[in-house]
């Protein structure tokens, strides 16, 4: 088998090789805007990317709804869907109040500003008024205020619903929302200041096109530290170091979710060119769909042949995470030139995911859905893949993953800390035997179907 | 008036249902179990995970019948459950003290 494998590899690397060299032919683009289009149509087109991709991106919040509600036991399928509905809303809510002024606004190197609710421009309100002399300061902004909020909200709500996923089974609704508040309030605008807003890191040069680190690594490790200061459920891990398996009541619905946030992703790299408004832009938007497609493509056949090899079965769970772990990975640099690279990494994507899944386990954090694998390494692994094969510079990507890194961390652990601290994080011992649907919301999710998840 | 009831391999239901029918067996409940013998479970992998299944899905019937039919009625199980294989499971015969026809009230050998 081994011998198979390494005999396979050497052409592929011979390819990899010099697809490399495809690089010189990278298209060189030319600035938003300097296409042959009017102020105005440009104007129009780079508003209409934001909005209809924020759609898409909208739409992951129903592919990470359906996959953490397949992978979690029927019990506690009701208290994970509310969990998502609510942290989208909240999340939303909360860039709304402060989080996108902190963010984007007069942003001095490490924050934006601290004031309360985003709106329409007060330029743009006076042309919706009638005001025609208003028409240039709009269109100055290259497009509306709101479409670009719009667009940035749905990058916060999907940090926050990585959270959900890792530390599902055991977590009180209040105390997750309030952490959620925080994250999506705080935590996350703040390191989104240093990089998207134009703080230090952008200054430094840190590239990261959709957010392998800004988006993704940050629920990643707000997921982490959740899962090891919350702990992991009940019989999950015998003392002896034995791992229960805690197999998911709906591997349908996780497919559907994990294909959901695949068609969801073309929004989330493919708008991140931020304009639409030229044939270059154009190619560049094709380029990053093109890759992010193969990019998830290769995660998936590669977590299918690894867990194959490994157990004899190809695992479908590890495989909707190789999709996912594929996806996050070449966020950061989708609109890498050659294609053939996008593979490459997309295919690494797959192989940590397999590698970490076990490893986690190992070190007895407690995983759910292997989100902490998907997004904080593979989107690790992503970030540095641009300094491996774009153009960005090793040192500055590293120290854009560390800072954050230790920024979200330590963050969210003292967040995680006090709320356990206060009004505690955990549901009680008997109310994750019953489960949460009973206990915390008093419905179930499929109520004519039985006990669902039972001792035998 | 005796219970027969048997618990058998699930994909071979439709084969006894059939066999009872032609040994003049008229009516069956049927339910799903699980359960193990000297047939051990199987075991499975979940995410790089190992864990032992110890019941098996099988398949009770359970039916009342006359005397006379039981022998025939066993023997037709036995040959339409059975695939050679461990877990193909066992058939019970108990005495059944009264029986009611709950529509007319019809007692014992006119009730089943």
């Amino acid at each position: 088998m081994l011998r198979t494998l390494i005999k396979g590899a050497a052409p592929l690397l011979l390819l990899v090789a010099s697809a490399s060299g495809t690089f010189a032919q990278e298209v060189e683009l030319a600035p938003p805007g300097a296409g042959s289009v009017s102020a105005e149509t440009a104007f129009i087109l780079n508003t209409f990317l934001f909005l209809f991709a924020g759609i898409l991106v909208m739409w992951m919040a129903a592919g990470f709804s359906m996959l953490e509600a397949g992978l979690v036991r029927s019990k506690n399928t009701s208290a994970i869907c509310l969990k998502n509905i609510a942290l989208y809303s909240v999340a939303g809510l909360m860039y709304f109040l402060v989080g996108y002024n902190l963010m984007y606004v007069d942003v001095s190197g490490w924050i934006g500003s601290l004031t309360l609710f985003y709106s329409a421009s007060p330029a743009e309100l006076a042309l919706q008024a009638g005001d025609e002399g208003a028409l240039a300061t709009v269109l100055e902004a290259g497009y509306t205020t709101l479409s670009d909020w719009f667009f940035q909200m749905v990058f916060v709500a999907t940090a926050a619903s990585i959270v959900s996923g890792t530390i599902a089974e055991r977590v009180r609704l209040k105390p997750f929302l309030i952490f959620v508040v925080l994250l999506t309030g705080l935590i996350y605008p703040i390191q989104g200041a240093w990089t998207w807003g134009g703080g230090w890191l952008a200054e430094m040069g840190f590239s990261d096109y959709a957010g392998s680190t800004i988006v993704h690594s940050t629920g990643g490790w707000a997921a982490l530290t959740g899962a090891i200061i919350i702990g992991a459920r009940r019989g999950k891990y015998a003392p002896d170091g034995k791992v229960n398996p805690i197999p998911g009541a709906n591997l349908p619905l996780a497919t559907l979710g994990t294909l959901i946030l695949w068609m969801g992703w073309f929004g989330f790299n493919g708008a991140s060119a931020l304009a639409m408004d030229s044939a270059a832009a154009l190619v560049e938007i094709s380029q990053v769909f093109a890759n992010t497609n193969l990019a998830a493509a290769a995660g998936v056949v590669t977590a299918m042949v690894l867990t194959a090899l490994l157990y004899g079965k190809v695992d479908l769970s590890m495989t909707l995470n190789g999709a996912l772990a594929g996806l996050v990975s070449i966020t950061a640099g989708p609109d890498i030139g050659s294609p053939l690279l996008a593979v490459l990494i997309g295919a690494v994507g797959g192989l940590i995911v397999v590698a970490s899944v076990p490893l986690l386990d190992r070190l007895k954090i407690d995983d759910v859905v292997g989100a902490v694998p998907v997004h904080l390494f593979a989107g690790i692994w992503g970030t540095l893949a641009v300094a491996l094969f774009g153009e960005g510079d090793l040192l500055v990507q590293l120290t854009g993953i560390l800072a954050i890194g230790l920024f979200v961390g330590v963050t969210s652990s003292v967040l995680w800390f006090l709320l356990k601290a206060t009004i505690g994080v955990r549901v009680s011992e008997e109310a994750e035997e019953l489960g949460l649907d009973r206990t915390e919301l008093g419905l179930e999710a499929y109520p004519e179907f039985g006990q669902g998840a039972r001792v035998f | 008036m005796k219970w027969i009831m048997a618990i058998i391999k699930p994909f071979k239901l439709e084969e006894v249902r059939e066999a009872l029918a032609a040994s003049g067996v008229e009516g069956l409940t049927v339910s799903e179990v699980k359960g193990y013998g000297r047939q051990r479970g199987q075991t499975e992998i979940y995410r790089g995970a190992e864990y032992a299944v110890n019941f098996l899905p099988k398949v009770k019937i359970e039916f009342a019948v006359r005397d006379e039919i039981v022998e025939p009625a066993v023997e037709a199980i036995r040959q339409a459950a059975g695939t050679g294989r461990i877990g193909d499971g066992k058939i019970f015969v108990l005495e059944v003290a009264k029986a009611v026809r709950i529509r007319t009230g019809e007692l014992d050998a006119q009730a089943i």
